[in-house]
């Protein structure tokens, strides 16, 4: 059995001896450094993305706050606006009507002097008439003409009386 | 290999090149050469692998860092991690006693791990170095490792030998385990592959078959011993650490 030549053993030994510590600084000083960092600048990477991943959601969220306030800001203002916009409409309808109104009573009182103008003048007018008629009338029932002043107060009595 | 050849002949030292050191023989031999390989396969699969890291890895790169990454997580299961500072030396056995193993999976060629006096040597590294880190690390509180606490002391007599025999027999059950594994499973195709020429085309074919399946096998085991090597190593070391 070529394991038990004790003859072989001392090279054995000695090369496994010096391949084995070869290979221990190879691994030592080059291969497990080198292996690390790039499992380490992965792994930091990773890290790093998760992180920022993080906080652009924290951004976002608070961009979506902000638009989210500002929107109802709007809305606020809008709402203000249409009120303010609906009680002046309300005012200056209110402040016209008024002012209508005050316009037709102001016609209303023109209309009405007019019509007791005209109506003392028709009244007037029938005054003469009456007085004409009455002398007239007079003269062809007494046969006697009475004076214009005397026919005069008996219609001014006589309208008196109707009115 | 001509026919006739004994199974074990496989086994044999072949000094390549003669040479001595004093009066010792330190020759060159096919056992070296593949000692040798196996150093430089693995820094060119780990160095040549990992040349242009980068963040998404290529099927080398892949390789060479689940390989860490597979001894970083048994290191930090068996030790915790007080080990990390001894992960490059488990990093370091593992992936010798694996590509001797795989580079022994050639045909014609040698694997040294087939020789008792190359993994006794590792074995007893290990343990002495264990031992050692034991001392340091608990001085003599270390001696407790043969007397765990909370055993009555009317056990001592009996516990206390058992304890150091099996302590001292650990490098030897380490070593046998690797060599012993290679050297069967070797031999065995060995001897199949004897069968394949002395039956002939008639039934040849079915120890061809066999030998076929077996190299499926030690392949296996070749990865299997390497990690069975480099977890009783981190076992061995999380005892010196932790104690009990």
């Amino acid at each position: 059995m070529p394991q038990l030549d004790v003859t072989t053993f001392s090279s054995q030994i000695f090369w496994l001896v010096v391949t084995f510590i070869a290979l221990f600084l190879i691994m030592w000083r080059v291969s497990v450094p080198k292996i690390s960092d790039a499992l380490e600048a992965r792994q930091k990477r990773i890290d790093d993305n998760l992180a920022r991943a993080q906080e652009l959601k924290k951004e976002a969220g608070a961009a979506l706050e902000a638009y989210e306030t500002s929107l109802a800001d709007a809305r606020a203002e809008a709402q203000n606006t249409l009120l303010q916009a609906n009680a002046k409409l309300a005012e200056e309808t209110q402040a016209r009507e008024a002012e209508l109104g005050e316009a037709l009573t102001k016609r209303i009182a023109e209309s009405e002097a007019n019509i007791a103008a005209a109506l003392n003048k028709a009244i007037a007018n029938i005054h003469d008439v009456a007085i004409e008629v009455s002398v007239s009338a007079a003269q062809r029932l007494t046969g006697e003409a009475p004076s214009v002043d005397a026919a005069s107060n008996a219609v001014e009595v006589t309208i008196k009386a109707r009115r | 290999m001509a026919a006739g050849q004994s199974p074990l002949a496989q086994f044999e030292i072949k000094p390549l090149i003669p040479m001595k050191l004093g009066e010792i023989d330190i020759s060159f031999t096919n056992s070296s050469v593949f000692m040798v390989v196996t150093v430089v396969s693995i820094s060119l699969f780990l160095i040549v692998g990992m040349r242009r890291a980068q963040l998404v890895p290529g099927r080398w790169q892949s390789m060479a860092e689940l390989s860490y990454v597979f001894i970083a997580n048994l290191v930090r299961d068996t030790v915790g991690t007080q080990g990390r500072p001894y992960f490059p030396f488990i990093f370091t056995i593992f992936m010798f006693v694996l590509v001797g193993n795989l580079w022994g999976m050639v045909p014609y060629s040698f694997t040294f791990t087939s020789h008792i006096v190359v993994t006794f040597t590792m074995a007893f590294v290990i343990f002495i170095g264990v031992t050692i880190i034991g001392i340091v690390k608990h001085k003599l509180h270390f001696l407790t490792f043969f007397m765990p606490p909370g055993v009555p002391m009317y056990m001592a007599p009996l516990l206390i030998p058992i304890e150091i025999i099996s302590y001292l027999s650990r490098p030897i059950s380490l070593s046998v385990r690797l060599f012993a594994n290679m050297l069967a499973g070797h031999t065995l195709l060995k001897v199949f592959a004897g069968f394949v020429i002395s039956l002939g085309i008639a039934a040849g074919w079915l120890p061809l078959v066999f030998i076929v399946a077996l190299t499926g096998l030690e392949i296996v085991i070749a990865f299997l011993q390497a990690f069975v090597f480099a977890i009783l190593t981190c076992l061995y070391l999380n005892d010196a650490l932790h104690l009990h």
